[in-house]
């Protein structure tokens, strides 16, 4: 059995919002299982001993003091917009009509 | 749209047993975001709060705030919640422009408080436990504005603009567990799970917790199954709901809709559904499947959290008396009902009450000028009691200048009036407005004699034992004095010079 069908794949690509043409979704899905496969065999030599690893360094509670640091300025925070108005980044309609 | 027929609340509660979960959302009253050092300050000009950490752009890395975490801790601490050893960070990935990042942070099957409880009283004093699923830490989307709509909405809206200076300012969500047995009652239950959970935020001093503020936000589950059986119905999820009262009409209308829709053989839809406050209805939103599917993964930028036991007891020692426990204790202190008590709480004036109390005034004065005077003129501004031009310290001085005979309740009235027009402290008021009690009891007594010389008549059916006639010459003095006299003085002195005994 695979370890990511066809069908997961086209889901996924329309939970991120990309088009995949079918030969697209052909490609990457046969990618996509080698890609899982292969990471797959990291559970086969890791026992019960080994606790999943979701960060390499072996490190808690860095945390920072609750004080203000300057932030961007309106500008600089909107100088790498596609689109702005009124001070906002403008964004494309979210949903067609109902 | 279709019109939602409704079948009557009775009629819904005598076949079906509503169950309820509620999701809150509370901002936290940090200085600075949750992974970032921008200020938190509402009302600033849009876009003038970001940082590349919360705008999502490439190489930065987020931080957590510690006042972010610890108070976290403190609210599930304040729940009776167990406080995780060790726990993550989780991405929730979706696709919507209201966070630049592409994914809020939040938490997911690691919370930092799990299982606990909080015990609400509803009106008539009954306590009701709600079980408290979890509480974790996430963060704010940013503020959508959506144009071209008719109605600002966000269907037929040509596009949206967005300000990201919300988004990153921490948020705990506190997550009930299912909430069975409340019955015909379960929607007071709701708005009382809610006003308490307020209250307790704002005790620990975590956030001001101001619905109207959008600083917290509840979200309605609600399904209904017939009475008698176990397996719960399908839910609908009411969001956003910003007040009390809304919470309490949402829950209704929920209940009613969906005897409803179940009375007549219909299914109900699991669906987002939309609270409106002119009529109290919802109408429905985005239909749940898997659009909900958020690809968690936990968040590799952010480090565990690990609170330390010492710690979390240390936080323990520290919290307040809970509002509920203070609430009656202050009850009895006061020796006010449980009726009184709900007022005063729903008046939001239990704080402003205790501090006049401690500032030196009796209970039964503090209580008078908050809930009367002072409720009636908020009520005129149509503002908070707290947020009047009056200190808890300056009402006390009022009870203690009318305690010590300085000052009658008409003349404190004129004082109150001063402090809140900004004339200074009610000493300042008495002097400028020259507002004293006439206790010279020679100006007092010449006042008394000319009353009686003017009303002849009267004074003799006082002399004649009307004794309660007394009082049409007390108001004449009072007048005379344009109000400045102790009236209870007034009447001693006239039965005194008519030589009548009180």
């Amino acid at each position: 059995m695979p370890g990511i069908t066809r069908e997961e794949v086209a889901h996924l690509a329309r939970l991120a919002r990309l088009e995949l043409k079918d030969e697209e979704l052909d490609h990457f899905a046969g990618q996509l299982d080698d890609i899982i496969g292969a990471v797959a065999r990291v559970s086969e030599v890791a026992d019960q001993d080994v606790p999943p690893t979701s960060h390499p360094l072996p490190l808690t509670n860095v945390m920072r003091p609750d004080e203000i640091r300057p932030s961007l300025t309106p500008q600089e925070a909107l100088s790498g917009a596609p689109a702005q108005e009124q001070q906002r980044f403008k964004v494309p309609q979210i949903l067609g009509e109902d | 749209m279709t019109v939602t027929e409704l079948v009557s609340y009775e009629d819904a509660l005598a076949s079906y047993d509503p169950v309820m979960g509620l999701e809150v959302h509370v901002e936290l009253g940090t200085k600075t975001k949750m992974f970032c050092g921008c200020s938190t300050e509402l009302g600033a000009e849009p876009n003038s709060q970001t940082c590349p950490t919360c705008l999502g752009l490439p190489g930065s890395l987020p931080v957590v705030n510690a006042v972010g975490v610890e108070s976290a801790v403190k609210i599930g601490l304040a729940l009776h919640c167990e406080i995780a050893e060790w726990c993550r960070f989780a991405r929730k990935n979706y696709f919507y422009p209201d966070m630049p990042k592409n994914f809020q942070t939040s938490q997911y099957d690691e919370p930092i408080a799990f299982n606990g409880y909080l015990d609400v009283q509803l009106e008539d004093g009954e306590v009701f436990r709600v079980e408290i699923e979890r509480a974790h830490m996430e963060e704010d989307t940013g503020k959508s504005t959506h144009v071209g709509g008719a109605t600002g909405r966000i269907h037929g809206a040509s596009h949206s603009l967005l300000d990201y200076n919300r988004a990153g300012i921490p948020l705990i969500e506190i997550v009930t567990k299912p909430i069975e047995g409340a019955g015909e009652r379960a929607p007071e239950v709701a708005k009382a799970y809610v006003a308490e959970l307020r209250e307790l935020i704002k005790a620990l001093g975590v956030s001001e917790a101001r619905m109207e503020q959008g600083q917290m936000r509840c979200d309605v589950n609600l399904s209904l199954r017939p009475n008698g059986t176990k397996e719960f119905g399908t839910r609908s999820e009411t969001k956003n709901v910003n007040s009390l009262r809304s919470v309490e009409r949402a829950a209704r209308f929920e209940i009613q809709r969906h005897a409803a829709v179940l009375s007549s053989g219909g299914t109900i839809v699991q669906e987002t559904r939309h609270f409106h406050e002119e009529d109290g209805s919802t109408t429905a939103g985005r239909i749940k499947d898997n659009a909900e599917d958020y690809r968690y993964f936990p968040e590799p930028d952010l480090v565990p959290v690990a609170p330390a036991r010492e710690w979390v007891e240390e936080l323990r020692k520290e919290l307040p008396e809970l509002p509920r426990v203070r609430r009656n204790r202050l009850r009895e202190e006061w020796g006010v009902s449980e009726h009184d008590m709900q007022s005063i709480l729903n008046a939001g004036a239990v704080d402003l009450i205790a501090a006049t109390i401690d500032a030196g005034a009796d209970a039964a004065s503090a209580r008078k000028w908050w809930m009367g005077e002072l409720a009636r003129r908020a009520n005129e501004a149509g503002t908070d009691l707290a947020a009047l031009e009056i200190t808890p310290e300056q009402v006390a001085r009022v009870c203690a200048l009318v305690a010590e005979g300085s000052l009658n309740d008409k003349l404190a009235r004129q004082v109150i009036e001063g402090v809140l027009a900004g004339e200074g402290d009610p000493d300042a008021v008495v002097a400028g407005r020259g507002l004293a009690v006439v206790s010279d009891e020679g100006a007092l007594g010449t006042a008394v004699d000319e009353a009686i010389a003017a009303n002849a008549g009267i004074a003799d059916k006082i002399r004649s034992g009307k004794v309660a006639a007394a009082g049409a010459l007390v108001g004449a003095v009072m007048k005379a004095t344009r109000g400045q006299a102790d009236a209870a003085r007034v009447r001693e002195l006239i039965l005194e010079k008519l030589g009548v005994e009180g």
